[in-house]
Parts: structure tokens; C-alpha cells; sequence
């Protein structure tokens, strides 16, 4: 199946070879979250680690396999920060009583 | 525009059948990203959600062990990976009009996602056996189960809807009834399904596998 699927072929939304690297790079960092999950680190800390990586490949998955990087650059800049905006907000309404309730909790 | 096609090979007829101004790119599409961005906002509510109580509990529980479940999980993020590498393949076959290649990766995609989601459920009745259920744990953290559930329930309905979607995708673009551009689309829907995963997988999976000794 793969046979006709020479690397030279370049089309306009990316090659073969590219896909394929960017998914082995996807599967290295997922490779390093297992490994990251079994170090004995602050689940805070751990957490932090482990969304930073997603975000990578996240960023990964967007800009090759959806191909965002090659739309135009309204399309991103209309639904990348839409989307920060709203989660930022979310957090804004969130964390503050999120936070006060955990201090209540640790000063029981 | 003065150009008859756009990037995306849309013939520019009426204004709402898009391909112009301002993105370049068809209806459906944009769509498609209105949808993602705003299931991007689900999916964020409950992952933030999920990770102040994990934070906030001390005892939370560990129930993944590195054989069966991490081995499991690990493998599912890989073929779902991998499922997204094929459909990316059939999205740049349809585009060169190479049907019979695209419903191959299609269903090679799909074939992806049920593997996925068969791995998950056994996942899940290993937990069942365990006493996990979506209202309580042994431990006696119900919350784990409701977020654990509830999360990965919401997810594989995503896989199941794209493995669905993809089958009458390439059904469809077999007998000529979609274009390419339709092919994209599917595609956009399912490598956000993997992406979803990308954050499932390690902040509740990774989060929580088991360390003994």
C-alpha cells in the first residue's frame, strides 16, 4: 500500500515524509510523558510537565496534520486566540474559589 | 477575488459557497474549525475541572498499572497516531484524485478507531472488575471514577462518531457523491479527536499509574 507513496512527492498541504516525521516526533513525546510519569515528581509539577508536552503535540498535530500552517494566517489568528481567550476566562472564573477552597481545606 | 479557484480548488460561485475572502477556504471547513474550537472549550472544561480535583486530593487514587493499562494506553495513543498519519495520507490521495487509494486509507483510519475504542472498552471492564465504576472507587474517591468516565466516555464517543463519519466519507467519495474538499473536513474532525487524546492520555492516564516499591 505504502509502495506508490515515494518521499519525493511533495503536494501542497505537506509530504509524505513530513507526516511520517512528525508523527515519530509525536510518538517520541509520547514516549517521554510515559517515561516522565514514573519519575516520583510533585503532581503539580508532574501536571505542568505533562500539558506543556501535549501542547507540543498539539501544536504538532494542528500545524501539519490539519494543516493550519498552511491556510491563510487570518484563519489562525481568528481560532487560536478564540480559543486561549476563552479558556484563559474560564480559569479567571475558576481558580479563584478553586484556590480559596483549598486553603480552607489545609487549614482545617 | 479575481482568481476562479481558490487554494482549495473551490470554484468561487456565490458568496456563501465561500473559497474567498477572507480565509480561502470553503464553508464546510470553516465549519468544521468553528466546531473544533468550541469542542476544544468542552474538552478544556472538563480536563480543568478534572485537574483541581486531582491537585486538591492527596489520595487520589493510582490504578494503572504499567501492564495492563499503561501498556494498553500507550498502544491506544499509538494507533491513534497512526490512525491520524492514514487519514492525513488519504486526505493528500484525494487531493491528487486517487479514489480508490483514499477509500483504502479511510477505512485503514477507521479500522484505527475501532481498534481504539475495543481497546478502551476492555480497559474500562478491567476497571469495572476493579471496583471502579463512574460513582465510586475503592479508595473512596468517587470523584476519579466520575472524571475518569466521563472523560474518556466523552472522548470515545468522539472516535465512535468519527469512525462512523469516516466509513460514509468513504462510501461516499467511492461512488463520486463527495469531493475532496469533504474528504479535508473529515479529516480536520479526526485528527482533533486524536488531539483530544493527546491531553486525555497523559493528564489522567499518566497522572495516575501505579507506583509500588
Amino acid at each position: 500500500m505504502s509502495a506508490h507513496e515515494s518521499g519525493s512527492e511533495v503536494h501542497a498541504v505537506g509530504s509524505t515524509k513530513l507526516f511520517v516525521m512528525v508523527w515519530i516526533w509525536l510518538a517520541v513525546i509520547t514516549f517521554i510523558e510515559v517515561f516522565l510519569a514514573y519519575e516520583r515528581l510533585q503532581p503539580s509539577l508532574m501536571l505542568t510537565l505533562l500539558v506543556v508536552l501535549s501542547l507540543v503535540k498539539s501544536a504538532l498535530i494542528v500545524s501539519y496534520f490539519m494543516h493550519l500552517k498552511y491556510e491563510k494566517i487570518g484563519l489562525t489568528l481568528l481560532l487560536i486566540p478564540a480559543a486561549i481567550f476563552c479558556i484563559c476566562m474560564i480559569i479567571i472564573f475558576f481558580m479563584p474559589d478553586g484556590a480559596r477552597l483549598l486553603q480552607m481545606r489545609l487549614t482545617q | 477575488m479575481a482568481e476562479t479557484k481558490t487554494a482549495v480548488g473551490v470554484p468561487v460561485s456565490s458568496p456563501w459557497s465561500g473559497g474567498g475572502s477572507p480565509f480561502a477556504i470553503n464553508s464546510k471547513k470553516f465549519g468544521m474549525w468553528l466546531f473544533i474550537i468550541s469542542d476544544t472549550l468542552t474538552f478544556s472544561v472538563l480536563l480543568l475541572a478534572y485537574s483541581y480535583s486531582r491537585l486538591a486530593n492527596p489520595n487520589w487514587p493510582r490504578p494503572f498499572e504499567i501492564y495492563p493499562a499503561i501498556a494498553k494506553s500507550t498502544s491506544m495513543t499509538l494507533i491513534l497516531l497512526a490512525s491520524s498519519l492514514t487519514m492525513v495520507l488519504g486526505v493528500a490521495a484525494a487531493h491528487r484524485n486517487d479514489r480508490a487509494k483514499t477509500v483504502r486509507w479511510l477505512l485503514l483510519t477507521a479500522l484505527g478507531g475501532v481498534a481504539f475504542t475495543v481497546l478502551h472498552l476492555t480497559e474500562w471492564v478491567n476497571l469495572f472488575h476493579e471496583g471502579y465504576t463512574p460513582w465510586s472507587t475503592p479508595q473512596g474517591v468517587p470523584l476519579f471514577g466520575a472524571t475518569f468516565f466521563g472523560i474518556t466516555g466523552l472522548h470515545m464517543t468522539h472516535v465512535s462518531i468519527g469512525v462512523i463519519y469516516l466509513i460514509i466519507m468513504s462510501i461516499g467519495y467511492g461512488r463520486g457523491k463527495f469531493t475532496s474538499d469533504d474528504v479535508e473536513v473529515s479529516g480536520l474532525y479526526w485528527h482533533f479527536v486524536d488531539l483530544v487524546w493527546m491531553f486525555v492520555f497523559p493528564m489522567i492516564y499518566l497522572m495516575s499509574v501505579s507506583l509500588k516499591g
